[in-house]
């Protein structure tokens, strides 16, 4: 496919909660897990964003320097922002579907437990977040 | 980085009406800077301050290095209400635009003016509200300014209208660089576009810095009924509101809350400025109370 074509386009959900620059960032992170964003495919550039989405242009520097530092894109001066590498390795995707079994079960568990959608969700959230605070204080 | 605008002591009274009270503010250069406050605050006093349009009563402000200079070429300065001479067509006032600076660029002008897909020939007038907000917008950008002042320029336009306005003041930030001053008492639109925030309430400012590390230092808490003073040091409580069982919070600290007495959210950019503007009201009621 012609780099053209899978360029992605940005848009924000300002109810999210989530910054303008994390969205951005959250995006191209998504599309390369997805696969649809490749190595070598380009990024649109800081002006066709901004006139897209009416965002702050130094927003878009700040999310592409983010993704630079984390060796996802590479600028090349005068031609744009490129992708480096791709997210999740076939590995990884692999290791999805046992994983997806065992919270499909849990999830069913919970419902047979007379728990509703958003006591679930509630659940998971703040279980996901002790355990990821738990991890982060043991490493620090 | 260098200043845009640095005011100190800043103060304007109209008669007995004090506008702006004492406003010490560095606005640093490049950024998109959003004016915030209620109608009355001083917004329009100061971007006028800012353009020369009026004198300080006190104090003293340096614009662009220098004292401001009235029609100065390198500020562009959209007015409230984005006033256009309704008799006149667009081609008019592009004329006179590039008749009146030196510096104008005729062909930035009428490229916007023919991908906003408006006639030349139409006069002003005829125009509907976004479309005299895009021509205002055209006329000060096209001076090629290296501060630009808008006041207002989105309050009076439909959504579209209004996003359609923004993409395109973004789209030339984007390729200019200018910095840009706008006031707005619509918060919604401003965390995407400005990254650098003031608040001005009853004529004082009450709190500026840039976008992120505001967001970054304040938070919502909330958690059984808490008295707001022991909360530990380092802390500000700019707003609190309490029940019998539970206080809500919204705390500017530095360093990160982690007391588990406590539920800490991080907080958008509008109800961080909705607290500060309650802020102002509690200030005032408690003032009252004391009296009483």
């Amino acid at each position: 496919m012609e780099w053209w074509l899978r360029m992605i386009e940005f848009h924000l959900d300002s109810r999210s909660g989530v910054s303008p620059y994390m969205q951005l960032i959250q995006q191209v992170r998504h599309a390369l897990r997805l696969g649809l964003l490749k190595e070598g495919d380009k990024l649109p550039t800081v002006k066709d964003v901004v006139a897209r989405v009416a965002i702050n242009p130094n927003t878009v520097l700040k999310a592409y320097r983010e993704l630079e530092y984390e060796g996802l894109v590479q600028p090349r001066p005068g031609l744009g922002t490129f992708v480096t590498r791709t997210l999740g390795s076939d590995e990884d995707l692999a290791a999805h579907e046992p994983l997806r079994r065992d919270l499909e079960g849990w999830l069913a568990k919970a419902r047979d437990a007379g728990l509703d959608d958003e006591s679930i969700e509630a659940l998971f959230i703040s279980t996901f977040r002790r355990f990821s605070a738990e991890r982060a204080g043991r490493r620090g | 980085m260098t200043s845009a605008v640095i005011t100190e002591h800043l103060t304007k009274k109209y008669g007995r009406k004090t506008a702006l009270s004492d406003c010490s503010l560095d606005i640093p250069a490049g950024h998109v800077v959003g004016l915030v406050g209620p109608n009355g605050a001083g917004k329009s006093t100061l971007l006028q301050l800012v353009c020369g349009q009026l004198n300080p009563t006190a104090g003293g402000l340096t614009v662009l290095g220098g004292p401001p200079v009235t029609g100065s070429p390198r500020i562009g300065f959209v007015a409230q209400d984005t006033p256009v001479y309704g008799s006149l067509s667009i081609d008019d006032h592009l004329r006179f635009g590039k008749h009146l600076n030196p510096s104008w660029d005729d062909d930035l002008a009428r490229e916007r003016i023919e991908r906003l897909d408006l006639d030349p020939k139409q006069k002003a007038g005829k125009l509907s509200g976004g479309q005299r907000a895009q021509v205002a917008l055209t006329l000060a950008i096209a001076k090629r300014p290296e501060l630009l002042l808008l006041d207002e320029p989105v309050a009076a336009l439909d959504p579209l209208a209004r996003r359609e306005f923004l993409q395109g003041l973004m789209e030339y930030v984007a390729e200019s660089g200018t910095s840009v001053v706008m006031s707005s008492h619509l918060v919604a639109d401003l965390e995407r576009v400005c990254d650098y925030l003031i608040v001005l309430v009853k004529s004082k400012v009450r709190v500026t810095g840039e976008v992120e590390e505001l967001l970054a230092t304040h938070h919502h808490v909330t958690g059984a009924r808490v008295d707001p003073e022991k909360l530990g040091p380092g802390r500000t409580v700019i707003q609190a509101r309490h029940t019998d069982v539970q206080s809500s919070l919204v705390v500017r600290s530095t360093a990160p809350i982690d007391d588990p007495a406590f539920s800490v959210a991080g907080i958008d950019l509008e109800d961080l400025v909705l607290a500060y503007m309650s802020e102002a009201a509690n200030g005032r009621d408690r003032v009252l109370e004391k009296q009483r």
